[in-house]
């Protein structure tokens, strides 16, 4: 019976805490079968695993033709992918048109790419001011006059010839890097005390936002040259290079003012009263915060506009995905039942592969940020 | 009302180095007013702060303590008047802005550390960006001001793992890194225990002891007693008494005045 005037003598010790059941059998009664409900939902569960795995194990491996195979197996009833179509045309996917001898320079810029890329989003390794000069300034132009050529007795390579995987990533990559800090000032401008500045921010976002991104595409591709001088042009990846960041930023710009408002006054006026500059005062204290804080919304928008490249067949580029589309259409030697599948499957493991990446990035930076808040 | 209490640090008070200035002039406030939109905030306030002056600001809830020592380094923006620190008259100038509030140190009622630093990033923030001392430098100075508030083994954690009034030492501390000549503070013991209180008032009585010029917004009017050469009562935006504390509590003039303290005094 406990007293109401209870009251300890003396003060308890802390003891550990009470040990977990363990063992698969255990494990499976709390969550497998816990109620008879929950029982029948286990058995159905299984049920529809059993029907739905063989099939899915058997068009992908069990009955696919593996890279190396020939076309008549494809077409043999009862084939399943034909990863033989993806490996013999694997060289237009990733290079589109571009002339076969020199394709060892995109590969230069792939690998500089991953060396570049991969130790900058690893925290421990040091150097990061270099590192991401070099990736950010250095490997743009190094980039550039590898892939157009016409410099140091490369031979030229128009834009028109470049596609597949390199147009979708190179297209990614100067997206993402360029919208990023465009967003973070849109939205710094958005927040401006300045009528001007933030009357602009607000209109572009607003309008761009606004708008599919299919027509930004057009526009840049059709409307654009209109308005330019007699014979002054553009190249066309440029201007769909254009089209992408300005409209994601526009999104970003939006995701990050999330942020910034999540950010409570008193940060701004702590860092005011120690006498920090504006700029200052965003760089160190409230951006840091604030970006953090929607780190999910940013890869959101980053994979976003990893998929919409695809997007830029409609200026008449040939992504990975547009790539793909030419070759099954018009690959008559490897017409099967499965060819075009087979090729859509691909294209969109490419993009998974790429931006499950992101995703799980986000999350690891996102764990490796909660510094600030743990106790 | 807000909540008020008598806490008093149990030593004497070292008065040898609290000397009021008779010459120089730390912050002088001419006929200022304030109005947030339509509501008019602070009415004609004149105030004439020497060096080495401590001043407590009391008076009870919106009548504008806070609004009026947020004034002083610009936090807010005052409409007309003239508000000059140091010397420096407070104008749109962003350049003088930064000037005053270089040389004027704040204390928020909520600290405000950055929570994404540590505490030894969150001390030397401001001087190595502001006054461009070296890293090296700054620590030192850093370390320096966290024992002076007896904190120095938590150099390395983040504010999330101190307790509030740690919490608001740290701030304290933050503040004198950047070496002003000048303290404001704003409630800075109001959000916490009391049993925390104490550690932050022992750190302010220290600093007035230093012959630091303070400005404190705070309910705490044991301290006032302690250490303040001038309590200041404020009620609807305006200055309606001053006087010595001794003055101040045995002998208040104005009826709001002794309301105000019958409520707080038993």
């Amino acid at each position: 019976m406990t007293d109401i005037g209870f009251v300890r003598a003396d003060m308890v010790d802390a003891k550990p805490a009470p040990n977990r059941t363990s063992g698969v059998v255990a494990w499976a009664q709390k969550n497998l079968f816990a109620t008879p409900l929950d029982g029948v939902l286990t058995v159905l569960g299984v049920i529809f695993l059993l029907w739905i795995v063989p099939p899915i194990y058997n068009f992908f491996i069990g009955h696919a033709v593996g890279p190396g195979g020939t076309v008549e197996e494809c077409r043999m009833e009862n084939a399943g992918a034909c990863w033989a179509y993806i490996s013999s045309e694997m060289e237009f996917f990733i290079y589109g048109f571009y002339d076969i001898p020199q394709q060892w320079r995109p590969n230069i810029v792939f690998v500089l790419g991953a060396v570049l890329l991969i130790p900058l989003l690893i925290p421990k390794v040091p150097f990061k001011r270099t590192n991401a000069v070099l990736f950010l300034f250095v490997y743009p132009v190094v980039s550039y006059f590898l892939l157009a050529g016409g410099v140091f007795g490369l031979s030229p390579i128009p834009t028109e010839k470049w596609g597949g995987l390199l147009v979708t990533l190179i297209i990614s990559v100067v997206g993402i890097t360029l919208s990023f800090p465009l967003g973070i000032i849109l939205a710094l401008g958005r927040q401006s005390k300045m009528p001007v500045i933030k009357t602009l921010c607000i209109g572009f976002i607003e309008l761009v936002r606004a708008v599919p991104l299919i027509s930004v595409l057009f526009m840049a591709s059709i409307m654009l040259p209109l308005f330019m001088p007699q014979g002054m042009t553009i190249d066309k990846f440029l201007r769909a290079l254009v089209g992408v960041t300005l409209f994601t930023s526009a999104y970003m710009a939006e995701v990050v003012r999330g942020g910034l408002q999540a950010i409570p006054r008193g940060q701004y006026e702590a860092g005011a009263s120690l006498g920090l500059s504006y700029w200052q005062r965003m760089y160190f204290i409230i951006l840091p915060q604030a970006l953090k804080h929607v780190i999910p919304g940013i890869v959101n928008s980053f994979i976003a506009l990893f998929k919409d490249t695809s997007l830029v067949y409609i200026v008449g580029m040939k992504d990975l995905l547009e790539a793909v589309k030419t070759k099954n259409d018009t690959a008559l030697e490897w017409q099967s039942a499965n060819t075009a599948t087979t090729g859509y499957l691909f294209a969109a493991m490419v993009f998974w592969v790429f931006c499950f990446s992101m995703s799980r990035y986000s999350i690891y930076m996102e764990r490796r940020l909660n510094t600030g808040y743990k106790r | 009302m807000s909540q008020v209490s008598e806490t008093t640090v149990d030593r004497p008070v070292n008065t040898a180095h609290m000397q009021v200035s008779s010459t120089n002039v730390a912050i002088e406030v001419i006929g200022m007013h304030k109005w947030y939109a339509d509501f008019h905030v602070l009415r004609d306030i004149n105030l004439k702060v020497m060096e080495g002056e401590r001043i407590v600001i009391a008076g009870p809830s919106g009548s504008g303590k806070s609004t009026l020592i947020r004034c002083i380094n610009r936090l807010e923006e005052h409409q007309e008047g003239q508000i000059i620190v140091n010397g420096t008259e407070l104008t749109a100038d962003l350049k003088r802005i930064d000037e005053v509030r270089r040389e004027v140190g704040m204390v928020f009622q909520h600290f405000n550390l950055f929570p994404h630093l540590t505490i030894l990033q969150n001390l030397t923030l401001a001087p190595i960006w502001v006054r461009g001392i070296p890293k090296a430098e700054a620590e030192a100075t850093a370390m320096h001001y966290l024992e002076r508030v007896k904190i120095p083994e938590q150099a390395n954690k983040f504010p999330g793992q101190l307790s509030g009034g740690q919490q608001q030492r740290v701030a304290i501390a933050r503040s004198l890194c950047m070496q002003p000549r000048i303290m404001l503070f704003d409630e800075p013991t109001s959000a916490l225990d009391p049993e925390m209180v104490k550690e932050v008032l022992e750190v302010m009585i220290s600093l007035a002891e230093d012959g630091m010029t303070m400005l404190c917004v705070t309910h705490e009017m044991g301290f006032a007693r302690q250490v303040a050469n001038r309590v200041i009562f404020m009620d609807q935006g305006q200055i309606i008494e001053q006087n010595e504390p001794e003055a101040f509590f045995s002998n208040p003039q104005h009826e709001r005045t002794k309301l105000f303290l019958s409520q707080i005094l038993h």
